[in-house]
């Protein structure tokens, strides 16, 4: 009864976990590189969110225009800040992504405070289904995490657009052949990353309630996650997502305690890196020298 | 006959050094130009100088005004085909997707369908395998679906970079036996780069011979089969 409900309050943050690692990917695909903003970034539209529902207007209008608003952010940050890195060594990008959570960071503790806000959530009263394991909130995040994972899936498989994005992330210059504007793919590849991350934060925020750190501890599950599933394949990452929410919580319960359970998600990112690099469901590449 | 493309003085740069110096050139339209030459002459480079792949100078005369493109994309979508060396295959999409992303830019449905359906008439070998990966493809079907997926532009200008590259005689053949399908019955304009001379020749009504980024011998193909001194001391048959 206690392992079951751990179990699906697990599933619950795997889901969380499992949109930000989808996020983090996407980027990765296309470019390469590990979007190290991708936490501020959704901890910023959760705060657009959280200032839009305060003023009164309705959650579900505030969390569409804040799901809009992130992905053109999105594009906007891809377009100014990080194309004109795109020929740069690797390293200077990894600290355009730092310097960029950091400004995220503190924009947000600027505009409203570093205090400890309480996030509302729509799910309320009882949990769906009639399950006894989840909260109202839980068990509704979950469902939202499906619907996120449904749509992302059937963009990227049956619309024109999804095709081009796939076929920009693995062969850009076969892509612009075929007239493919891969600039613009790039950046809606970063305002899907962006608008699904934000998705991600409104659900976190009612659990782990709104502070401009509130996303350090889930970008470090959602990454780790990411490198257990493969961060060169979609669905793996997802599949990670979930595995690591579970074990997280299962692991805190009844091994290590929630003081060090964060450690769990180092624990995973090394291991699978010594292990298998490539992860469950990653491809391994080959290099020729 | 009028040029469907022209270069005057095209020069091309793989950063600061320069591979191209000035070559001219004409493909007629509805004609097939042949570009010629040795391992490293510069042959794949004129190609990718046209689709704007590499930084380039000089001038680029698409249907008697200078090429309006600003990017690689741009390019394609003037309804210039390129099948690069390589061939360029997304290996992780399907023969069906590769092809779909070749219709890409178009927005005709109905003439898109028919496209496909030609295609697959000129290739039965990808009709069959479309819903394959199109990494698992051989040599042979991988060229023969860039190809495919050139057409499926609809170009009025195919860019053929060596498509006898790797392949056995036998679909060599094949394939060259339905580019002058596509160029006489569908009237694409070809520009084909090839080491194999002989080939080339035969399909193309003009050639130009390149060494060293430069063209050396140019004009109508015939006349340059026909001179025994460039064919020994250039083709080396």
């Amino acid at each position: 009864m206690e392992f079951l409900h751990q179990f699906a309050s697990g599933l619950a943050l795997g889901g969380i976990y499992a949109i930000m690692a989808l996020a983090l990917v996407m980027i990765y695909q296309a470019t390469q590189l590990v979007n190290f903003a991708q936490g501020e970034m959704a901890m910023f539209s959760t705060y657009l969110a959280w200032q839009m529902i305060d003023s009164g207007q309705p959650y579900w209008l505030a969390f569409i225009v804040t799901v809009l608003i992130s992905f053109v952010g999105g594009m906007g940050i891809e377009r100014i800040v990080v194309r004109p890195f795109a020929k740069a060594p690797i390293l200077a990008s990894v600290i355009v992504f730092i310097g960029l959570s950091f400004i995220f960071n503190a924009l947000a503790g600027w505009l409203y405070g570093y205090s400890i806000q309480s996030f509302d959530t729509p799910f309320n009263g009882r949990p769906w289904f009639g399950n006894v394991y989840m909260s109202a909130h839980e068990s509704g995040s979950v469902l939202v995490t499906f619907v996120v994972l449904a749509l992302v899936y059937a963009f990227f498989r049956f619309t024109p657009l999804g095709l081009a994005l796939r076929a920009s992330a693995q062969n850009p210059v076969s892509a612009r052949l075929v007239g493919v504007r891969v600039g613009w793919m790039l950046a809606m590849g970063w305002g899907l990353a962006a608008a699904i991350g934000a998705v991600a934060g409104m659900m976190a925020a009612p659990i782990v309630y709104l502070d401009p750190n509130m996303m350090g501890g889930i970008l470090l599950y959602a990454f780790a996650g990411a490198v257990l599933g493969g961060i060169d394949n979609p669905w793996g990452a997802v599949v990670g997502g979930f595995v690591v929410g579970v074990m997280e919580n299962i692991v805190g319960a009844y091994l290590v305690g929630a003081e060090v359970k964060l450690s769990v998600a180092l624990v995973i990112i090394i291991g699978v890196l010594v292990v298998k690099p490539s992860g469950l469901f990653g491809r391994r590449i080959v290099a020729r020298v | 006959m009028t040029a469907i493309l022209e270069t005057l003085g095209l020069k091309a740069f793989y950063g600061p050094v320069q591979a191209l110096h000035g070559v001219d050139f004409v493909v007629e339209e509805g004609g097939v130009t042949a570009l010629l030459g040795a391992n490293g002459a510069g042959k794949t480079t004129v190609l990718r100088a046209i689709s704007m792949m590499i930084r380039r100078e000089g001038e680029v005369r698409f249907r008697g005004a200078p090429m309006s493109a600003r990017a690689t994309e741009d390019v394609a979508r003037l309804g210039v085909a390129h099948v690069p060396d390589g061939r360029g295959t997304f290996t992780d999409l399907t023969v069906d997707e590769n092809l779909r992303l070749g219709a890409y830019t178009r927005k005709d449905r109905q003439a898109v369908k028919a496209d496909f359906e030609r295609v697959f008439s000129y290739f039965p070998r990808i009709a069959e395998r479309r819903h394959q990966q199109a990494g698992t493809l051989s040599g042979g079907e991988q060229q023969m679906l860039a190809i495919s997926r050139a057409l499926l532009l609809r170009p009025s200008l195919l860019l053929l970079d060596e498509p006898s590259f790797g392949l056995a005689p036998l679909i060599v053949a094949e394939i060259f036996r339905i580019l002058r399908e596509i160029n006489k019955r569908d009237g694409v304009s070809l520009l084909i780069v090839e080491q194999n001379a002989n080939l080339a020749l035969d399909l193309a009504d003009r050639a130009y011979l390149i060494e060293t980024g430069e063209v050396v011998i140019g004009g109508a193909a015939q006349t340059i089969r026909d001179d025994d001194s460039v064919r020994r001391a250039y083709l080396g048959y």
